[in-house]
């Protein structure tokens, strides 16, 4: 698939909050309030996946957010980033031996969704940014040429 | 969505995903609508269950504090202070007098974290993202001095048995000063938005109002029933960490003026003023504080074996930025894993609350509402409304009330004009 060179410039980020203790989830607005403010490079959380360029993941996946995990997922238009903030998306971290989680993310998605991680418990704002960063390097490398 | 006309017309099921771009954890509401007002609200908790008090039960005590913290990622401090006060309880270990004066800094810093991230998401549910902005930028100031002391952000894993891992030592205390000095220069700006505000005024005065009788029978905790007259507090009812030695006194409205009246601008005004009563409260602990050490049991082996010969239960309590929550820990001889392990946070307590602060009110005021009681456990992702003319199911998102609350704020705004 061949993107315009504009696709890339301002990404659309929804958040997903799968089970996690919040930690995450502030330094995520953290990044977004105006000491990071990641809004001048034109990134914005969003309200809805359909909108959304990159998917921002928090927490383990509780059992009961499994199946809304994978739905938000395939609701979001491709091409697609999946951002992993925190440790315990990426490996399940403190929670690794409950009951109630499902997760890492990575085993629960598709085998071609491309994955980011942000690590980190609780990441900090810097390597949201940075998490972003990547996620454009990638959208870069989709970019048509002759657009 | 519900239109002026009634509900009838227009009930339809909207389905924007099951998760929001939330603040906090997914969380569900049913509410009872006749036309705009709502006549019955039922909370159902329960998306954010990971198992934490199971997974403490294999584990040993030591690992299960940085374990604690990961309850909440707001209060962190709060649940690892609960847990290793429980456990110091049931191993009748007390911490140094130092590590009292600082474990109450510690928590007084993070009461005014959490306090202004709540006054930031409670003008964001009432469309004023400015303020958000605004109050957030604030935040940051306290943020760098919990890093320059803890060493992280969030989750500052400070807390070990008999007292804390991290000293604050004398050079720190320029830095502390110079951070309190600037939120009592920035807390004039932040009551004047906040308390002075004609339009914030008119969007939380007379809404949400919870009656002192009320909040006494529903049993709430913290500012949620401070602000309606009830004076309850953990700090002075029955004093942990230093707060025995330290001037304070119970934050209800009457006490500056205002009316006890247990709407949202009442737990506003408590939420402040707890601002400065936490600023005070550091003041008088680096004043205070005494020479020695930071922790009673350095060695680490012994702690280790004092945790796996002694039997014995505990309690810790706190008073949380949200109110009072308890901790209950069982150790048993020859077991290296925790007994038993039951948390009790403050949400808990406050959710019953909900019933009749939603009583009569309107839909845009839900979000301001629900933020008012400072829940932890997730704001309201998805609420649910039973139309009881129609009898027909609507399902609100997030978003859409957060569009209908700011619509109310813009309209209040005309008029007031």
């Amino acid at each position: 698939m061949k993107l315009s060179k504009t696709f890339d410039k301002s990404l659309w980020v929804f958040h997903v909050n799968s089970g996690s203790c919040n930690a995450c989830d502030i330094e995520i607005v953290a990044a977004v309030t105006p000491r990071y403010d990641t809004e001048r490079f034109g990134i914005k959380l969003v309200g809805s996946p359909r909108h959304a360029d990159v998917l921002l993941f928090t927490g383990p996946v509780t059992t009961k957010m499994k199946e809304k995990v994978l739905r938000v997922y395939e609701q979001t238009p491709d091409p697609k980033v999946v951002l992993v903030v925190g440790n315990c998306g990426d490996t399940t971290g403190v929670y690794f031996d409950s009951y109630a989680v499902e997760g890492p993310i990575d085993t629960l998605l598709p085998d071609d969704a491309h994955i980011i991680y942000a690590n980190g418990c609780p990441v900090r704002p810097e390597n949201v940014i940075n998490g972003v960063k990547e996620a454009w390097l990638y959208l870069e490398k989709l970019r048509g040429d002759d657009e | 969505m519900n239109g002026e006309n009634g509900a009838e017309e227009t009930t339809y099921e909207v389905p924007i995903g099951p998760i929001h771009p939330a603040l906090k954890e997914p969380f569900l509401i049913k509410f009872r609508l006749d036309g705009e007002e709502i006549v019955d609200a039922e909370p159902h908790p329960g998306m954010n269950h990971r198992g934490i008090e199971f997974m403490g039960m294999h584990r040993n005590p030591m690992e299960v504090i940085p374990l604690s913290e990961r309850i909440c990622g707001i209060c962190s401090i709060v649940h690892q202070h609960m847990f290793t006060t429980a456990t110091e309880h049931a191993l009748q270990i007390e911490p140094t007098n130092r590590a009292r004066y600082i474990r109450t800094i510690m928590c007084e810093l993070e009461r005014i974290h959490s306090h202004i991230l709540w006054a930031g998401v409670a003008a964001h549910e009432i469309g004023f993202d400015t303020h958000l902005h605004l109050t957030w930028k604030i935040r940051e100031k306290v943020m760098d001095l919990l890093e320059y002391i803890a060493g992280n952000r969030v989750n500052y894993s400070m807390w070990t048995f008999g007292g804390v891992r991290r000293d604050i030592t004398e050079e720190m205390h320029p830095k502390i000063s110079e951070t309190l000095e600037y939120y009592e220069k920035t807390y004039d700006k932040l009551e004047n938005i906040f308390l002075k505000d004609p339009s914030i005024k008119m969007r939380t005065k007379d809404v949400g109002i919870l009656s002192k009788k009320k909040a006494l029978e529903l049993c709430g905790v913290g500012p949620t029933v401070r602000a309606s007259g009830v004076k309850k507090d953990v700090r002075i009812d029955q004093p942990y960490a230093a707060y025995g030695d330290i001037d304070i006194d119970y934050v209800i409205p009457s006490r500056y003026g205002f009316e006890d009246k247990g709407d949202v601008f009442s737990k506003t005004v408590v939420r402040l003023k707890e601002l400065l009563q936490s600023i005070d409260i550091i003041k008088q602990c680096v004043a205070q504080m005494p020479e020695g050490e930071i922790t009673s049991e350095p060695k680490k082996a012994a702690l280790f074996n004092k945790l796996e010969k002694k039997d014995g239960e505990g309690i810790g309590r706190i008073e949380a930025p949200r109110g009072e929550a308890i901790h209950y820990v069982r150790l048993s001889e020859g077991r290296e894993d925790i007994d038993n392990w039951k948390i009790r946070a403050s949400t808990y307590n406050n959710l019953p609350t909900y019933a009749p602060m939603f009583m009569g009110e309107q839909i845009a005021d839900i979000p301001i509402i629900a933020a008012s009681i400072d829940p932890c456990i997730g704001c309201m992702d998805r609420a649910e409304i039973v139309d009881i003319r129609s009898g027909e199911t609507e399902t609100y998102a997030r978003e859409e009330l957060h569009e209908l609350s700011v619509e109310k704020t813009k309209k209040l705004k005309e008029e007031g004009i």
